[in-house]
């Protein structure tokens, strides 16, 4: 029926700018809250720190839609898996760039300092540099013409999500709490990575054990 | 056909509300300081003038009485600017109440800090529990401007009204064991949520300590309050210590127990790790934090577009009066 079709359509298209602005709404905040000057004393820190926590935790959550198809078999977040991993390079482009703008005001000299002296900030960069790539061929174009080697190079984003956990655990002061969090988040995360691969390799080697 | 027609006023020629209120803010600010030069009193403490809706401590009725009879001790004041008093009140390291810098602000407006007992014990002359007015009330409150550098390599300007730690030491009549004085924080997990956090590696309760002669010098404060009237508890009511010299988290806050020993004191931040966190702890630019460089802070409140980074100075600025305490030490070993 076309109606019902086209109800499917007005949905489907709801859903799309849902899962579009709904990444942006931290960003908003955040920008509204520099704008009133209410971010106290130090709201160089919090732009940093909030982006900073928005980029892991949309990193986190893309990370999380493959295990929700196979295991729980939700099926539709697959279709924003793209937009959301690319939310996540965005906020730590802009984590990235808050840092290097407000708490440096680009003074170069006091950059490579930095990077010397707090080498979690080298990791987190390095963490950001491996994001890139998986950004720039994130469309289907690149998809196609990249092939196999597309999920291969894809599968970065579990290293990259290590690096992450390194730039955080770095900075502990004394708690240790949030890190915690995060951590077993992901150990949940890629678990069912390495369940999954372990599988097929038992199917794999129980197939050829029967032939 | 769309017909543009131009703002007499363009939007960035509107002073945005906060602007407008500040600038406001700080022509009463200018009004106060004219009226202050010419009533001639020009050490006695500032009636500050706050923003409407910001919270003020009042404290007990003693104290405020203290407070108003108090003056301000102008050679020990820096003449830097003032952070603003919304700032020092809502920026705050007190892991007690959380660890995020709005936390105790949020966390701490319900913490009883009156009635208060301090307790006084090891080597002196007279040792007992206290109540806070009675140890207070023999002693003159003065107000100090003094720079706060955190170890986290941000700084304010804060004016303390207190008196020197020493002068309250002298009375309980330290003995000549006395080498060094260790103080401890309250420990009440009800009242104070960081102390029930399971996932902090600091050892509740907050300890503590310095060198007697430290202790003994004139620049160390013993403050009650800030900013013309009594402390807020998120900046350590009712009885704090500020060292101006060291990093901030020597500077330790809601005091209940001042004791002097012969013993070096196992403070908390050094017991968790040693290799980040000295006894001493002076504010050094040649040494940094392992994790981090000590070389520049950035002064606050900061702009976006300005991050106002300042050289750091060997003990914070205070070197001609407090270098000679560490002669002959080597200080990146003694950090």
């Amino acid at each position: 029926m076309t109606t019902g079709k086209q109800s499917n359509t007005w949905l489907r298209l709801l859903e799309w700018w849902l899962v579009f602005l709904l990444p942006l709404v931290p960003l908003a905040l955040l920008t509204y809250n520099a704008w009133i000057f209410n971010l106290g004393a130090d709201p160089a820190q919090e732009i940093v720190l909030e982006t900073g926590v928005w980029a892991i935790n949309l990193l986190w959550i893309t990370l999380a839609i493959t295990p929700l198809r196979r295991i729980f078999k939700i099926h539709w977040p697959m279709r924003y898996r793209r937009m959301l991993g690319l939310y996540s390079l965005f906020y730590a482009v802009v984590h990235l760039l808050s840092f290097a703008t407000f708490i440096l005001g680009w003074q170069w000299a006091l950059l490579l300092k930095e990077l010397v002296e707090r080498p979690y900030i080298v990791v987190g960069a390095l963490a950001l540099l491996m994001l890139v790539p998986l950004g720039i061929t994130s469309t289907q174009k690149m998809q196609r013409r990249l092939g196999k080697n597309w999920l291969r190079l894809h599968k970065l984003v579990y290293p990259i999500s290590l690096l992450v956990m390194v730039h955080i655990i770095w900075q502990i002061r004394s708690d240790f709490g949030e890190q915690l969090l995060y951590g077993v988040l992901l150990t949940l995360l890629l678990g069912t990575r390495v369940y999954f691969y372990l599988q097929k390799k038992t199917r794999v080697w129980r197939a050829a054990k029967a032939a | 056909m769309l017909i543009k027609k131009p703002d007499s006023i363009r939007s960035s020629e509107i002073t945005s509300e906060t602007v407008y209120l500040n600038r406001r803010h700080f022509m009463r600010g200018l009004l106060g300081t004219a009226a202050l030069a010419a009533s001639g009193v020009a050490n006695a403490v500032p009636e500050y003038e706050f923003e409407k809706d910001l919270p003020i401590y009042r404290g007990p009725d003693w104290l405020q009485q203290k407070i108003r009879a108090s003056a301000r001790n102008q050679a020990f004041s820096t003449d830097e600017k003032l952070t603003p008093y919304f700032h020092v009140m809502s920026y705050n390291n007190f892991y007690e109440f959380g660890t995020g810098k709005k936390d105790p602000a949020r966390n701490a407006q319900g913490f009883k800090t009156d009635p208060w007992k301090v307790e006084i014990s090891g080597e002196v002359g007279k040792p007992g529990v206290y109540n806070l007015e009675d140890i207070i009330q023999p002693h003159k409150l003065e107000e100090r401007i003094y720079r706060l550098r955190c170890v986290e390599a941000w700084s304010m300007v804060v004016p303390w009204i207190g008196l020197p730690l020493g002068d309250l030491l002298k009375q309980f009549e330290p003995t000549s064991k006395a080498k060094y004085v260790e103080f401890t924080t309250l420990h009440d997990p009800e009242q104070m949520p960081g102390q029930r956090s399971r996932f902090s590696t600091l050892d509740w309760p907050y300890v503590e300590g310095l060198r007697i002669d430290e202790a003994m010098h004139p620049l160390t404060l013993l403050a009650v309050g800030v900013y013309g009237n009594a402390m807020p508890p998120q900046n350590g009511a009712p009885l704090r210590l500020v060292v101006p010299w060291k990093y901030g988290f020597k500077s330790i806050k809601s005091i209940v127990r001042i004791r002097l020993t012969d013993k070096m004191p196992k403070t908390s931040w050094n017991l968790m790790a040693p290799h980040e966190y000295g006894f001493y702890s002076n504010v050094n630019p040649d040494v940094d934090h392992p994790r981090w460089s000590q070389a520049t802070e950035r002064r606050l409140p900061s702009s976006l577009f300005r991050p106002n980074r300042v050289e750091t100075l060997p003990f914070n600025g205070y070197a001609d009066e407090v270098a000679e305490l560490y002669r002959g030490m080597d200080l990146s070993k003694w950090f």
